[in-house]
């Protein structure tokens, strides 16, 4: 029994594990082909049918290409900020429920890693340590613009993390608990926590687009003010995992916007027609895929939308505009709940 | 006014609903996706080559006569003509039992054509007395290397029996303007 579930877990981890990272590589095919196609372009098409082996080209580019360590940079550190950025982009993908359990011979086996029950807190501790990866990295590479890109990064994260988690409290006080399975439980039929919270979910999806340094938010980075950003001094593999542990943290940030406002693996009425509880999870894995394929597009289609923001216009938001929306939000909620439930 | 969706820029107080970025994130959505589903510009070009223009004016060819001898005499008139200097020649007598080669007693021993120089403007050709050399509708093949872009005759002349068509640059008006040129070759059958 004991080893069974060892070797269960070990499964769900291995599986979680590469489906994240398949999906992050098909991400940087995917955000090339949504810019070409919103630009009336049709993006690389050469590398096997409709350039779908792009990711595999690019990810042996990287290999190949040559590492150059700055001689003026701290190696040990030059070193960790990547491995760091890859390692917490990974970590946050272990408290997401994917459906729900699959019953076989009577044992449940849930399509979630682990059900910690501060699963929220969880993914905030170590979306957190992230800061350290991209700040770290800029640090050690010893290189001006570097350094400036560590440091929007940084500020931006951290002032957008506050308005990110006052949103996360409202939505605690309305669903009662920390853990993301019992909130995507919750949340079967019509009960999507985005009809109760819209402003909530508008606060989290902004501040995850600033988590993620994506476009509208993605100073640190930006090309025309910093070469690179903090990646400026980084090359072959390392650089790739800067860019890729983006992509993980895209495809996690889109799976937990999915899990907590868009009712996770839930569909409405599909209950009427599929009772088999079986049948039921495989197709919750089915929609919480799409839901996050769909997220995943949103954050595309943003940053072929919307032009960068100036650096004191990002500060100006977060601190002067998300941070009392939030908490007005958290006095809503508040308001709702004394005059709904009693 | 160069488009007729031109908007006069004032410098006014934003409203309210200008000032949540909302409304315009929005708009701005709609926008590209609606480009997400357009037709594509992309010619996906080694594959699929775009339709030239029947007159279009690409790499040059040395023509031959009908019986594979070089119809160029090295007189150097297109060279006079190019306006961007891009040809240069070395001519040379015809030596006994070369006519099969040469048309007629001069020839051009080299025949170099700066393909970074040229302009494509034509000019040799309607300069050229001997009907020698022509504009085609054939792309020059690019490279690295800039000595590669100096075509000599290996390049230019055509082969016998596997000429290059050019009627798509005799056209009308070229054969009225070269029916005074009383060369008897020159006189179109
Ligand atoms: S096309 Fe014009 S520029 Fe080119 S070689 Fe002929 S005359 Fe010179
Ligand atoms: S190509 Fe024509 S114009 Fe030029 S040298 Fe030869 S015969 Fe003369």
């Amino acid at each position: 029994m004991v080893s069974g579930f060892i070797i269960y877990k070990a499964i769900m981890v291995v599986v979680v594990f590469l489906i994240g990272l398949g999906i992050a590589a098909y991400s940087t095919y995917a955000e090339r082909k949504v810019a070409a196609f919103i630009q009336d372009r049709i993006g690389p098409n050469n590398a096997g049918p409709y350039g779908l082996l792009q990711p595999i080209a690019d990810g042996v580019k990287m290999f190949m290409k040559e590492e150059i360590i700055p001689d003026v940079s701290n190696k040990f550190l030059f070193i960790l900020g990547p491995s760091l950025a890859m390692l917490t982009a990974c970590m946050t993908g272990a408290v997401i429920p994917w459906s729900s359990p699959i019953v076989i011979n009577g044992v449940s086996y849930p399509l979630q890693i682990t059900d910690v029950n501060i699963g929220i807190l969880y993914i905030f501790g170590v979306v957190s340590i992230g800061v350290y990866g991209i700040m770290i990295g800029g640090w050690a590479s010893n290189n001006k613009y570097s350094l400036l890109g560590a440091l929007r990064a940084s500020a931006q994260m951290i002032s957008y993390e506050i308005a990110m988690g006052l949103s996360i409290i409202a939505l605690v006080m309305t669903t009662g608990t920390l853990s993301l399975g019992e909130i995507a439980a919750q949340q079967a039929g019509w009960h999507w926590n985005v009809l109760y919270q819209p402003l909530g979910f508008l606060i989290f999806i902004t501040c995850a687009f600033a988590e993620c340094n994506r476009t509208p938010f993605d100073l640190p980075e930006c090309e025309t003010e910093l070469v690179g950003g903090y990646h400026t001094e980084y090359s072959s593999m390392k650089l790739g995992f800067y860019l890729f542990a983006e992509y993980v943290n895209m495809f996690i940030s889109s799976a937990i916007i999915a899990t907590l406002y868009f009712g996770g693996y839930n569909m409405p009425l599909v209950g009427r027609f599929v009772t088999d509880p079986n049948i039921l999870s495989i197709l919750g894995v089915v929609f919480m895929f799409a839901k996050v394929f769909f997220f995943i597009f949103f954050f595309m289609w943003i940053r072929w939308t919307i032009p960068r923001f100036r650096y004191d216009q990002l500060m100006h938001l977060g601190w002067r505009i998300f941070i009392p929306l939030s908490i007005l939000n958290i006095l809503l909620t508040g308001l709702g709940i004394l005059v709904f439930n009693k | 006014m160069l488009t007729n969706r031109s908007k006069v820029v004032v410098d006014k107080k934003m409203t309210f609903s200008e000032r949540i970025y909302l409304p315009a994130i929005i708009g701005g959505l709609f926008i590209t996706i609606k480009h997400f589903f357009k037709k594509k510009a992309t010619i996906d070009y080694p594959k699929v080559t775009r339709e030239m223009s029947g007159v279009y004016r690409g790499q040059h060819v040395l023509k031959v006569d009908e019986n594979g001898a070089e119809r160029c005499v090295a007189c150097g008139l297109c060279a006079v003509a190019c306006p961007a200097e891009a040809i240069t020649m070395t001519g040379a007598e015809r030596k006994p039992g070369e006519e099969k080669l040469y048309r007629e007693e001069k020839y051009a021993a080299v025949y170099e054509i700066n393909m970074l120089r040229c302009i494509y403007c034509g000019l040799c050709e309607d300069a050229c007395p001997k009907e020698a050399i022509f504009l085609t509708d054939r792309l020059v093949e690019v490279s690295s290397n800039r000595d590669d872009m100096i075509f000599g005759k290996d390049k230019l002349k055509e082969k016998y029996f596997n000429e290059v068509d050019i009627t798509k640059r005799l056209t009308k008006e070229v054969i009225e303007f070269k029916k005074d040129k009383f060369h008897l070759h020159n006189q179109m059958d």
